[in-house]
Order: C-alpha cells, then structure tokens, then sequence
C-alpha cells in the first residue's frame, strides 16, 4: 500500500487525508455527515410540505390554491442562498420572540435545525410541484374507485394514491434529493460546519487547494452516484406490475 | 381579456389588497434611508449580475453543443469524456467548483514565473475570471445533458431527407438539426437560464461584487437585515420574471407545434 502510494508520488496526500489527527480525513467525513444529515431533514420536511401542498394545490379552496402558487413561484424565483438568509433570520427572530414571549431569555438555535428548517421550506416548493404532476398522473378512475367503496380519505392517500404515485413522482423526487445534498453547500456561506465548509478550512489551514477539493468532490460524486443506483432500484420498484414499454409491448 | 376577468374574482382582490398594503407597510415603517447612499454601488452590481449572467450562459451554450453532439452521436473516446464531465459537474456542489477554481487555480499560478510575467496575469489576479469559467463550466455540465436529449430527439426523417437533398453534412447541422433540437428544449433552457441566474449569487464568496455582495454589504456596514434582503429577492424575481418572458417570446418565434 506505501509503496503504491510512494510510487504514484502521493503519499503527501494520503498524509493530510487520513483520518487520524495530523490529517484532516475525520473532518471531512464529519462534514459529510453534517451534510447528509441536513439533506436527509430537508428532503423528508419538502415531502411533508409538498404532499400538503400538493393536495392543497388540487382539491382546497381559490384562497388555498393562490397562496400555494405564491409560495412555489417565489421560493423557485428566487436564489436558495437569498431564501436561506430570509428564512435563518425570520426563524431565529421568530423563536427568539416567542421564547420572551414564554419567558425564556435568547435561544440559540443549532445549525443543522435551522438548515433543516431553510432549505425543507425551499424543497417543499419544489416537491409540491413534483407531487402535483405525479397525483394527476394517476389514473383518476383508480382513486374514484377507493372513494366508491367508501374508503376515508386518509387511507385512499395510503393504499391508492401514493402507491400509484410513486412510479411517476420516483425521478422528479431523484433530482430533488440530489439539489438537497447539493444544496447543503450553500449553508457554508451562513457558517454551518458541513462538508464543503469544513473543506476550505481545511484546505486553507495546509494550502493545498487542490488535494481537498478534490477530495470533497469525490465524496459528494459518491454520495450523488450511490443515490442514482438507489433511487434506480425504487424506481424500479415502484414500477412494478406497470408494463414496460421496451419489450415492445404495444 | 381572460387575464384581466382572472384577476377580479373577489379573494385575489381581497388578497391583492393583503399585498398592497404589505408593500405600503414595508415602504413606511421599513428603515430605506440607507438606499440613496447604496443606490449607485447596486446598480454597478446587478450590472455584474447581469453580464455574468449572459456571458456564462451564451459560452456554456456553445460549450453544451458539442457535448451534447458527442454524447449523442459521438465514437466512444469522445462521448465517454463528455459524459464524465457532466456528470461530475452535476454530481458536485456549484461552490464547491467555485472554490476549486478560485483558490486551487490562484494558489498555483503564481508559483509559474511565466505566467505571472504574461500579459494575462492582471487578470488572473482578479476574482471574475475564475467565477465566469466556473459558471460557464456548470452550465456546459447542465447544458449538455440537455441537447443530448435535444439531438436525439430531432426525428430522423428530417435528417435524411436533408440528406438526401445532397445537403452537406455541416449545413444540414446548421440548417436541420441544431434549429430544431433547440426548438424542442426552448422551455428546459428557459428553466436552465433561470437556474443560472439563482447561481449567480454564489460568485459573491470569491469577491466578485455582484447585487447580493452589495447587499450583504449593506448589512454588514448598517446593521439593517429584512430591507436588503427583500429587496434583493425583488430583483431577481423581476429578472427571472424578464428571462420567462424572453424565452417565451424566442417559443412563439419557431412554427408553434399542434399537439
């Protein structure tokens, strides 16, 4: 393994990429974690947002319907990094009131909740959308058929309407994910310890730009990569029993 | 005047009202008495915003064109590289290649003394060589993908018929494919152009002062948080409005498919 890594000329590399603490290694899967983390909340927090607004969208009321086109329009219009100093600072200042309010002094709020919080609004405009499209995809006689039986509501939605939803939704919600985990690094610019931060740290404190950027890179294509091959498989999954149109089926 | 009726159903009136006097409230017992001070540094800046904008998004065009054709048609030692590249481009955080760029890029070329004596150093010593290459880079990544599907998708028939008229193949590129693969991703490459103007913003954490350095400046300098940053978010919702519009315009230009 030296040798390998003598011969290639790279054991400097190695050096500041290992994981004990001369090397900068631990950071940096710290940060990734930091980031998958955050990605992970975001995403489930823009589901939940986007199934509600995505019903809100298709069966509330004219008043409903226009706020929810507001919400989508803006939050999509506008850059994430403006949105996530909006959202950090209407947050932070909104429980800070509401905890003098109860009577508590100054909260401070932790990074990876308020990222969360931040890019789950801005992912919930988006998921909306997906999820809109994806419910009008399904065949409306299927859901006709639940409420004919009488089903409630809330099992339609479970056994009927997201079932049938996935196979159209899977893709949209694929590259939804992949701006999550993407985004995460805009939360650097607001001073969040994740990857893409704890990199420039890194690389700023050892002057070697290249070695950890590169570095980072890698991982955040691993991350991106391993989700293709998962969000592949779901997909799959979600299709089955829908006929395939490449056996020439038609 | 459908768009007009739309509008005069009773909750958006009452909802427009809401709105009205949201802005009304936001122009009285807002603190704007910074603006007059800022008000020239910003419009240099969403002068850079906005050339940045379509410098980067007319190179990394040109750039996605023949990493759509290679992925598209190309032998495989040029639709390999191309595929790599989009993928690692849009496999990677915008920042990040940002940084990379900027501080892995600066940190190296002053250690050549060739470069530093060449008439580009004054240049390279400045930070929006560095932020228009990453933007057109990532727009090439995004962009290629894009035509890919585009040239795939022009229906052969027209293509052999043009072929068939003798056309040579450079004017049949010219003339058939390029026209209509465009035609058909016209929509995609408006939602793209916007995606880049949403990108634009990151620019700001190399130095470069574009509208939202200015606004962060002001916030560092003032002390002032909501005003700028709505404001800032105004003006890029009217930019995005402007880029729909265009694209808009460019969709109604090409023959309008019946579908």
């Amino acid at each position: 393994m030296e040798l390998i890594l003598e011969t290639l000329g790279l054991t400097e590399t190695a050096a500041l990429l290992s994981l004990s603490p001369p090397g900068w290694g631990a950071n940096l899967l710290r940060g990734l974690a930091n980031s998958l983390q955050i990605a992970l909340g975001a995403f489930g927090m823009g589901l939940v947002i986007g199934l509600f607004g995505a019903y809100g969208k298709l069966y509330g009321g004219p008043i409903l319907r226009d706020l929810l086109a507001i919400y989508t329009t803006v939050i999509r219009a506008v850059p994430e990094l403006v949105l996530i100093l909006i959202l950090y600072y209407v947050g932070t200042d909104l429980i800070n009131k509401l905890a003098q309010f109860m009577g508590y002094g100054r909260v401070e709020i932790s990074g990876v909740v308020a990222g969360i919080w931040v890019l789950g609004i801005v992912q919930g405009a988006y998921a909306t959308e997906i999820l809109r499209g994806a419910i009008q995809a399904v065949p409306p006689g299927q859901i006709e058929a639940a409420r004919a039986y009488g089903m409630p509501a809330l099992l339609t939605l479970r056994r009927v309407t997201v079932p049938a939803l996935m196979a159209f939704a899977t893709p949209g919600l694929a590259n939804l994910w992949l701006i999550a985990t993407k985004d995460t690094a805009l939360l650097a610019v607001v001073g969040f310890n994740e990857l893409t931060l704890e990199t420039k740290q890194a690389a700023s404190s050892t002057r070697s730009y290249f070695t950890f950027f590169l570095a980072a890179g890698g991982l955040y294509l691993m991350v991106t990569l391993c989700s293709g091959v998962v969000f592949a498989r779901i997909e799959k999954w979600a299709r089955r029993g829908q006929p395939s149109l490449r056996q020439g089926g038609l | 005047m459908t768009g007009l009726k739309s509008l005069m159903q009773p909750h958006r009136l009452v909802l427009m009202a809401l709105f009205g006097a949201f802005v009304l409230w936001c122009a009285l017992s807002m603190r704007w008495d910074w603006l007059p001070k800022y008000a020239p540094l910003a419009l240099q800046g969403l002068w850079t915003t906005l050339w940045i904008l379509v410098v980067t998004t007319v190179l990394g065009f040109l750039l996605a064109v023949p990493l759509g054709l290679a992925q598209a048609i190309g032998p495989w030692y040029l639709s390999a590289p191309a595929r790599i590249f989009c993928t690692v481009i849009r496999g990677t955080p915008l920042l990040l290649q940002i940084w990379l760029l900027y501080y892995g890029l600066g940190s190296l070329f002053p250690q050549f003394p060739w470069i530093r004596s060449s008439e580009l150093w004054p240049y390279l010593r400045q930070a929006w060589p560095y932020a228009v290459l990453a933007l057109t880079l990532s727009y090439a990544g995004y962009e290629g993908e894009v035509m890919r599907g585009a040239f795939s998708g022009v229906a052969k028939g027209q293509l052999e018929s043009a072929r068939s008229f003798g056309m040579p193949r450079f004017t049949m590129f010219r003339r058939i494919w390029l026209p209509q693969a465009i035609r058909n991703v016209l929509p995609t490459l408006g939602g793209e152009t916007i995606l880049q103007l949403k990108a634009t913003p990151l620019v700001a954490t190399i130095t470069v002062v574009e509208i939202y350095a200015v606004s962060s400046r002001v916030r560092a300098d003032t002390f002032i948080v909501y005003e700028p940053l709505l404001l800032l978010a105004l003006v890029y919702m009217v930019i995005a409005a402007l880029i729909g519009l265009a694209f808009k315009r460019f969709e109604n230009m090409g023959p309008t498919t019946r579908r």
